[in-house]
């Protein structure tokens, strides 16, 4: 079995989920139970952070669309940050980015999703 | 013109978690074949992972394995991934489209051959009741003519 992680942190009201490892089946439902928790939890800004995640496969991001309704739904906002350009085609392909921006760093999604 | 074989790799894999990306680290010793880019040897590795991953969970084969073959071109890589499972109509897959997925009660899957035939410059697929093969290839010249044959 692949290793996977997820780490949170917050920043400015901003949940930062930071995953490190493959993402299929299992990493993404890793992703999306600490998205879910922090959403019961009132929160409504999330950046994820999937630079040590190099390696996707379309059942882990198909969980993300799952995620996106939530996040949506809670009228929340989402941004990836750190993709490498094969997983930012990945999502872009499956059409992720038309409900949520990209930033090549976390930082600068978390400033973007604090300001509006 | 592609050529001659200039190396050949025949793998049998069973259809265990994760073993998909054991596979895929296959391209990265070839890539210094052909001297892909590195974007292009990711997007390799993950057209193989989406096929690996088809195979497994829609094949239901008896004998729980996937056969790969890796040809080195002088200029392309080309790769078939073959399941003895009871095949499919390649002709009834429909395009995903996320829109007709969010907020509504379907399934969110489906993306595995859209995301191969955007990673390749070329994928045919072969299926019957013996079983499925999806030969891709990936040309290292940047002006390829890019083919999606779908048969």
């Amino acid at each position: 079995m692949s290793d996977f992680r997820v780490v949170t942190d917050i920043i400015e009201k901003c949940a930062i989920i930071r995953s490190e490892g493959y993402i299929n089946n299992l990493g993404g439902e890793q992703i999306a139970d600490q998205c879910y928790k922090l959403i019961d939890k009132g929160y409504r800004c999330f950046v994820l952070n999937l630079g040590k995640s190099k390696v996707v496969n379309s059942i882990g991001i198909s969980i993300l669309i799952e995620l996106i309704e939530r996040i949506l739904e809670a009228e929340g906002k989402l941004a990836f940050s750190n993709l490498t350009p094969t997983v930012a085609k990945t999502f872009r392909i499956m059409g992720l980015l038309q409900y949520a921006e990209t930033f090549s760093e976390e930082s600068t999604a978390v400033s973007a999703l604090s300001e509006r | 013109m592609t050529g001659n074989i200039l190396k050949e790799i025949i793998l049998t894999v069973p259809m265990l978690p994760d073993m998909e990306l054991a596979v895929s680290k296959t391209v990265d010793a070839l890539s210094e074949f052909i001297r892909f880019k590195p974007d292009q040897v990711d997007e390799i590795k993950h057209a193989i992972i989406e096929a690996f991953v088809n195979a497994s969970e829609h094949s239901r084969s008896t004998d729980q394995k996937i056969y790969l073959t890796f040809r080195v071109y002088r200029n392309k890589l080309s790769i078939q991934v073959t399941d003895k499972g009871i095949g499919f109509d390649p002709e009834s897959v429909e395009e995903p489209r996320i829109e007709q997925k969010l907020f509504k009660n379907t399934r969110k899957r489906g993306w595995g051959l859209t995301l191969i035939k955007n990673f390749m410059d070329s994928v045919s697929i072969h299926s019957g009741p013996q079983g499925t093969t999806i030969t891709m290839a990936k040309y290292a010249a940047s002006n390829h003519q890019k083919e999606a044959v779908n048969e």
